[in-house]
This record gives structure tokens, sequence and C-alpha cells, in this order.
């Protein structure tokens, strides 16, 4: 990987830096949900971690392998049974949350697998969202190019639906980073902010 | 012949160094025959071992100049531009010891006694025949090989390799394999033996001096075998329920397609194959078990693993399944070995793996560019 791979995978995906800024030199990571192995091996560039994903995509695992990145074969849907608790300093989740269904279940296998967890998602109360809402169709735009009709996104949520899933499931917010594009976000998030990254790991 | 390594040649390698097995057993010289494909580098990194799993042989891609028709077991996977690249790397196929393709095996003379060894001939594992193997390895002057790849029981003999000799091996894939079999899998070989073993023209393994062949009993173990390979939808697809003559005979002649499928099937096999090879061979695969001196802990046995692996399982496989190949995989990432996993889907059941698939050699070879660039340092 370049340079410019490097910094063209940053400007594509803003919560790739959001993600690595948390993560130390050579720390363990599991990025579920992988993809073409992009994350990985950007964290693998800028932060020499030790990784694995998971992917069920059979195009998606070639990319992987391509890439010089671990990959298992695997549903999350059902649970992340291959892996042992505690295994991993970060389990990461980026973009793939609001897709999963069985989404309470992941949250908890990710915490039982990971010392912390990461999540990355679209923010639906953006206020380009709400305002799609209010004109009275379902938003498309770059963090949701779906149509209603074949989105594979099962559970979109706001910033604030996401924290009060976490105070009511037990776990502890550690750090949040809300952006729209690269540009960070602090004033009215769940208003101003397209994307949200999160950190957190099981409450006391 | 596109994309075909040609005409090949097999060569014969002789040890003269005393091998002493795993059961205590011992040769005191033995020869394996093996073939090459593709160029060995200067610095003699790039060498990939195929290992060969119950039926296989040194015979693994392109053709012989007197017998064209005769195809290498796995030559869509291997030739130039193929998934196994060689252009890129030297391959290397060899007959096990023990096989009947050529190796010494059952079937070979005894220096000792001037007869086939037969009966006598040492029952070999797993661990026995990579010892074999890194004598081959030697004597090409590898020290240590790029990549081992082999499925079903070639897959368990890559897996030792990185047990036996961690240093010798920098990749390991294991393809339609599993870390152990199960006692239903010892079950069916049992009964493939049990064929053979009660074969009056078996003759206690004796038979080459009674001029006779155990037919019967190697056919029914090879039919038996077959139907294990397979997966239910490919032989209701193959052949339902479709009837030779059309018509029911009432009686225990051929009649309906599949039996005569199994039938020539284990025909084929019986006319060829040794039937104390296929016993040794059903046995080692019983014996394989990393686990067994680490008290059954897979995550102790595969702890002294230093290679890169690259695990692929077959849908519809249910003699080896997805997942028992997830059991390899798990003490991989227990010891944080480098690991990926790949879960073909497919309808060809445990032959899968001798089968050209889109997404199945896009894998191997997506695994085995990186390995050539790494080599090519």
């Amino acid at each position: 990987m370049t340079q410019n791979d490097i910094a063209r995978l940053a400007a594509e995906r803003p919560d790739f830096a959001a993600i690595a800024a948390w993560i130390p030199r050579g720390a363990s990571v599991l990025d579920l949900g992988c993809g073409d192995g992009s994350l990985l091996r950007y964290l693998r560039e800028t932060r020499a971690v030790r990784g694995y994903g998971v992917e069920i995509n059979d195009l998606d695992i070639v990319s992987c392998i391509a890439n010089g990145v671990n990959v298992i074969h695997d549903d999350l849907e059902s649970g992340l049974s291959d892996f042992e608790d505690g295994s991993f300093d970060f389990v990461i989740l980026s973009q793939t949350l609001q897709a999963t269904r069985h989404t309470e279940a992941l949250i908890r296998e990710m915490l039982r697998v990971g010392r912390e967890g990461i999540v990355s998602f679209p923010n639906f109360g953006y206020w380009r969202n709400r305002l799609g809402v209010l004109r009275g169709n379902m938003p498309v735009s770059s963090e949701l190019p779906y149509q209603w009709y074949d989105t594979p996104n099962v559970h979109l949520c706001t910033l604030h639906d996401f924290e009060s899933f976490c105070r009511n499931h037990n776990v502890a917010v550690l750090e949040r980073r809300v952006m729209t594009g690269e540009r960070e976000v602090s004033m009215l998030p769940n208003l101003l902010g397209s994307t949200a990254v999160y950190r957190f790991q099981r409450g006391l | 012949m596109n994309n075909s390594v040609g005409i090949v040649s097999a060569q014969r390698a002789q040890f003269d160094t005393p091998l002493v097995f795993r059961s205590g057993a011992a040769l005191s010289r033995y020869e394996l025959v093996y073939e090459t494909y593709g160029e060995l580098n200067a610095d003699k990194s790039n060498a990939i071992l195929v290992c060969h799993a119950l039926s296989g042989h040194h015979h693994v891609a392109g053709y012989y100049a007197d017998d064209t028709g005769n195809i290498g077991w796995w030559d869509n996977m291997i030739g130039p531009g193929k998934p196994v690249d060689t252009n890129k790397f030297f391959v290397i196929g060899l007959n096990n010891l023990g096989g009947c393709h050529g190796s010494t095996g059952p079937s070979s003379i005894d220096p000792e006694t001037g007869q086939p060894y037969g009966a006598n001939f040492p029952v070999i594992t797993v661990e026995d025949w990579v010892a074999s193997q890194a004598r081959l390895a030697d004597l090409l002057g590898i020290r240590q090989f790029a990549a081992v790849i082999g499925g079903s029981l070639g897959g368990m003999q890559a897996l030792q390799w990185s047990l036996s000799y961690p240093e010798r091996v920098r990749h390991v894939l294991a393809i339609a394999c599993a870390p152990y079999l199960t006692a239903e899998n010892i079950a069916f070989n049992d009964v493939a033996r049990s064929a053979i073993l009660g074969d009056p023209d078996f003759h206690g393994g004796n038979f080459y001096q009674h001029n006779v062949v155990p037919t019967h009993g190697l056919r029914l173990a090879r039919m038996l075998g077959h139907i294990t390979y397979l997966s239910g939808d490919v032989m209701a697809d193959k052949f339902g329920r479709e009837l030779r003559g059309g018509k029911f005979n009432y009686g225990y002649g051929i009649e309906f397609e599949v039996e005569s499928y199994l039938r020539y099937q284990g025909d084929k096999f019986a006319a060829y194959f040794d039937a104390n090879t296929y016993l040794l061979m059903t046995k080692a695969l019983d014996y394989f078990n990393p686990a067994h001196d680490f008290g059954g802990d897979l995550n102790r046995a595969f702890a002294r693993a230093k290679a890169d692996f690259l695990v692929i399982s077959f849908t519809t496989d249910w003699r080896f399944s997805p997942e028992r190949a997830r059991e390899i995989v798990r003490p991989l990432l227990h010891n944080r070995r480098n690991v990926s996993y790949a879960e073909i889907t497919s309808a060809h059941g445990h032959d899968s793996f001798l089968m050209e698939q889109a997404h199945y050699f896009d894998v191997v070879r997506a695994y085995l560019d990186n390995v050539a660039k790494e080599s090519a340092r």
C-alpha cells in the first residue's frame, strides 16, 4: 500500500482515520463485515495491527486475500463462535451495524470477543435525512446510497437511539466522534453529523 | 493443450537411510516416484509440494508423451497461468510411500525376502509420509517450501508439515480437510477395510503370491467411498431414480442408473488399485490427529506451527464438512497464526476440491499470487 493509497482511503472513508486514531500500534483487531479488507489494510499500514476480518461475500473474500488480509468466511448473524473470549483488543463494526438483523446479540458478541468495540454508522438523524423524510421520501445520499426497496439497511438509527441502546444494554461509551465528510462536528451532532463513530466497552 | 504444463515424465528417487515409522517399524531403503513442473528459482524459495489424497499419485499435471490422454489428476489447478502457476512456482507431486503407483509399497519386492511386502509392509501414518517427503525435499535441495498444498488426506499432510517441520513451510493450503476423522468417518473406513479383509482372495494381504486380486472387496470399498465423496443433491441430479431398462425387473441385477454407475466406478478402481495400499491409506486417515499427543487439545498441538494458512471447505462436503474445517481454523486463531478461511458454495460434495469452480480457483489464485510475490522478493 502506497502513501497515495492511504491518503485516498482516508478521503473516501473518513471513519477510517477516526477509528485508527483510537487504536494503539500493534493492537489486535477483528473487523466484522470487513468488505475488501481496506480498513484492515489501512490499520496495518498506519498502526501495524494484527488483524482478521470476517466477511460473507465471495468477491470480498477474494479481495481480502488479494490484499493480504486475513479473512474468515462467516455469517455475523450466527455469532462469532470461532473467536475466543477476550481474544482481541478491538472488535470493529464499520458501516455495518445498520445492516445487521440481530444487532443486540452482535454487540454482545463484540464485547465478549474484544476488550473494546468500535462501531461507525450513518446517522439517520442528520438534517438532510430528516429533510428527506419531511418531504415525504426515504433519504438517499452518499452515506445512504440505497433506494428503500433494495437497501440492506434494516436497523438505521440516530445518535440518540444508539446512545440509549448502550445505556439500556450495559454498554459504556468511551468516546464518540461525529463527522460530516471529513469535517468533525461538535455542535448539535445528532442534527449536523452524517456519520458517527463510537468506542465502547462492557459497562461495570 | 491449453495452459497445460505439457509433456511430463516421472522421476525416481532412492533413499538408502532407514526410515523409522511412528509404529516403530522401519524400512531400510525405499523409493519415491515424483514429477516436477516449472523451474526452481536460484534461491530455491518457490517450491510447492502437492500432497495427494487416498487414491492419488505423483501424476498431478500435464500428460505423458506416450500416453497423451493420461492427464494429471489436478491439471485444472496446476499449470502456466493456473491458480498454482507453474510460471511462478516449482511444483512437486509425488506418490506417497505405501502407494501403488511406483513408490515403494506393499506390492514392491521386500529385499529381505525377495517376495512382495504384502502384509509385512509397515502401517504408515501421515507423520511418516511427511518425514519421507522431507527427505525428497532434501534431495532436491529445498530447505523451505513456499507452500504445501493438499485436499482431503492431502490436506492433512499439508497441516502435518507445519507441525513436523515448522521452519520448512511458509504457507499451508488445507482444502476439504479436517483436523481428524470423526467416529462416523472411521466407521466408513472400517466398512471399506472389512470388505477387503473379508475377501477370500485377500489371503491376509499376501494375494500377490497367489496370483489373485481381492477385486470384490476392493470394489465394494470403492463403491462405499464413492458415495461419501458425492453429495445427495449431485446423486439425485445425476441419477435420480432412473432405471436402465425403463421398468422394474423384480430381481437383484443392475436396474437403477446409480447402481450401474457405482459398479462401473468400483470395477475401474479395482482394476488398478492395490488393496493393501487402500488399507494403508484409510488407516493413515483414521490415525491422523495432531491433538493425539496433546491430551486432545488442538490449540496446544498447533502452538508450534509457524506457517500462514489458507483453509478451504465446500458447502455440500459431508465427509469433511465446513464445520470440520472450522476446527482447523480455531486453533490457528488461538495461536495467532495468519489464517484465511473460505467456504465455497458447491454441489459436488467432497469431490468439489478436484473440480474447477470460479470462486474456489479465484481464492487459491489470489492467495498464491501473494506467496509468489514474497518468493520473488
